[in-house]
């Protein structure tokens, strides 16, 4: 099949791209970020999905599949910029595929789509909404890139499209929001709250979307690995030393003192869980997490001990 | 029944707990070992030497597979769920986890939410209960909600109003109801008001004040009578006066249960207090 990956250049995106050519598929990506080294066989497109350029990428190479991984998170581009990215990314790449004849799309979306707060459900179900709106306003363009990627499910009846909510990757390039929040030495968490965070492994990342690709599954999606663990759990686990303080402490010190930046809305994600029940996921692919929640926190500890990741936190 | 080993730590009866606990001791829904332990530590000190709690009919508990305990809501703060939760834990064998459907506001303060979600304790949503009957765990109930914990001294034994949710959902998950009678939190806590507007400062629905105005308990006998299983056949979409007729046999159940406990409950006291 000829797969194109929106957002190669991102770490996840990479892996995917060597394992579906690995598997005899015909691969290409577009990214505004470089990926210098690589393979050959693999095309990279230096270009913008908003942009003209990307369209003659659809009209040259002709993908029957889209993997779109090129949105990104409420806290590494700031304002405008970010719902540009996000929203009018995401518009582009559905009308391209439409003018274009691509048979399956897959969204690569997010968990935190659900929110945080006190009195809902500790597993959500594809079928709820969004309140993260409520929660955590920043996320705002990223539950509307997710809920216009869903109306390509009535809009476009000739794509096979999938939402995948997927649950925070951790692994050994250590990028991405857990991450960032687990790279200092210390991390901080709100005093009284330890909430449970889902956490996947990115090669058990990869192997979902391969097989959300390959199943041409439709439809919205969790995509989960191993049961919830507490943050305290995670934060032990990759050798970090939790610190607990008090809510108005933690907003004052995030991003000084060695703490990891969050918007304010996030900390109510260090006090309230998310997680997500993956049975439709399962039910529809048959996937299996090769990771379980040990073997996931040893290896990032392996992979980032806490001298080597740089921030004395 | 098997008796109890008495000589088996509150350790090793949370060891022995048939919940998928991973490697870190937690389980699926965050239930911790640790907690438990240390919960449990509190729990069966004030269960056994301050409340002295008298418990019978706890072989009407499943040992294994989903249940549903009704019962009467006793005393102004959650000292029955606390007990409700020990007796499973200290008189069942294999012991068993009360899982209880816990009031809103319980999980927007710090400390609390932490204990309740790691000791099992969820807020009370449907998909919370229906989640957890289908995964056999075993759930504690008070129908008569937060009205119930409302009750002055004098209505101590009194049943407010039920709601009608737990039947649905009972009929839906295909769970035996086993009543109880908690006999006794009206006089550990004897309420003679409630504050509301207090309550409602402090973000709960009421704080109710006794004589010696904190709602700390007295160490007054506590009992817990557990009774027959009721099962109801249906599927949960039966019209409200069907629903309504199941609600009035378990709150008979659990009436019957407090009325003739508390006549025993007045025997015993009169026999201690003759020469």
């Amino acid at each position: 099949m000829k797969v194109l990956i929106a957002g190669i250049s991102g770490g996840i995106a990479r892996r995917l791209a060597l394992k579906l050519r690995d598997s005899g598929h015909e691969v290409a990506g577009m990214d505004v970020r470089p990926w210098r080294d690589a393979p050959k066989g693999i095309e990279v497109h230096p270009v913008d999905i908003r942009k003209r350029a990307a369209e003659d990428v659809f009209r040259r190479w002709k993908p029957e599949a889209v993997i779109h991984m090129a949105t990104v998170t409420a806290f590494t581009v700031q304002g405008h910029e970010r719902g540009r990215i996000n929203l009018d990314g995401t518009k582009a790449l559905f009308d391209h595929c439409a003018a274009h004849g691509v048979k399956q799309v897959l969204f690569v979306g997010r968990h935190t789509f659900y929110g945080a707060a006190p009195d809902s459900p500790l597993y959500h179900s594809e079928d709820e909404p969004p309140r993260a709106l409520e929660a955590i306003p920043e996320l705002a363009d990223l539950v509307a890139a997710d809920l216009y990627a869903a109306t390509a499910l009535w809009r476009l009846p000739d794509v096979t499209t999938a939402v995948l909510r997927l649950v925070y990757t951790l692994g050994t390039p250590g990028t991405g929001t857990l991450a960032n929040l687990l790279r200092g030495k210390r991390v901080p968490m709100v005093l009284g709250y330890d909430p449970l965070f889902h956490v996947l492994q990115e090669e058990d990342v990869v192997t979902a979307l391969q097989l959300a690709l390959e199943k041409q599954v439709r439809g919205i999606f969790n995509v989960a690995g191993p049961a919830p663990i507490p943050l305290s759990v995670i934060i032990k686990g990759t050798g970090r030393t939790p610190v607990p303080l008090p809510s108005p402490v933690l907003s004052l010190l995030l991003g000084r003192a060695g703490f990891p930046r969050l918007s304010v809305g996030a900390t109510d994600h260090l006090r309230y869980p998310i997680v997500v029940d993956n049975k439709r996921f399962l039910e529809a692919t048959g996937f299996q997490a090769a990771y379980d929640e040990g073997r996931i926190l040893r290896a990032y500890a392996d992979a980032l001990p806490v001298d080597r990741a740089g921030h004395g936190g | 029944m098997r008796p109890v080993p008495q000589s088996e730590s509150l350790s090793e009866r949370v060891e022995r707990l048939e919940l998928p606990f991973n490697e870190y001791g937690v389980d699926p829904y965050g239930i911790s070992k640790k907690h438990l332990k240390l919960a449990l530590e509190f729990f069966a000190f004030l269960y056994r030497n301050y409340f002295r709690v008298r418990c019978t009919g706890v072989h009407h508990i499943p040992k294994k597979g989903r249940g549903m305990l009704v019962g009467n809501h006793s005393g102004g703060v959650a000292v029955d769920g606390m007990m409700v939760l020990t007796s499973t834990m200290l008189e069942m064998d294999p012991p068993r986890l009360a899982q209880g459907m816990v009031e809103r506001f319980i999980h927007k303060f710090p400390v609390a939410s932490l204990w309740a979600s790691r000791t099992g304790q969820f807020t009370g949503l449907p998909e919370h209960a229906v989640r957890l009957l289908e995964d056999d765990r075993l759930l504690m109930i008070f129908p008569e909600g937060a009205r119930g914990t409302a009750k002055l001294y004098p209505d101590r034994y009194s049943l407010v109003d039920f709601g009608t949710g737990f039947i649905r959902l009972a009929l839906q998950t295909r769970s035996p109801i086993i009543p109880f009678a908690f006999l006794g939190g009206g006089a550990a806590i004897p309420t003679v008001t409630n504050a509301y507007a207090l309550g409602k400062l402090l973000g709960v629905p009421y704080v109710p004040l006794t004589p010696y105005l904190l709602p700390l308990p007295l160490p007054v006998g506590l009992e817990i009578h557990y009774g027959e299983p009721l099962v109801f056949e249906g599927t949960g979409d039966e019209e409200d006066h069907v629903i309504q007729g199941y609600v009035d046999q378990v709150k008979a159940s659990i009436q019957r249960l407090i009325e003739d406990n508390r006549a025993e409950r007045n025997l015993r006291r009169a026999r201690r207090l003759l020469p």
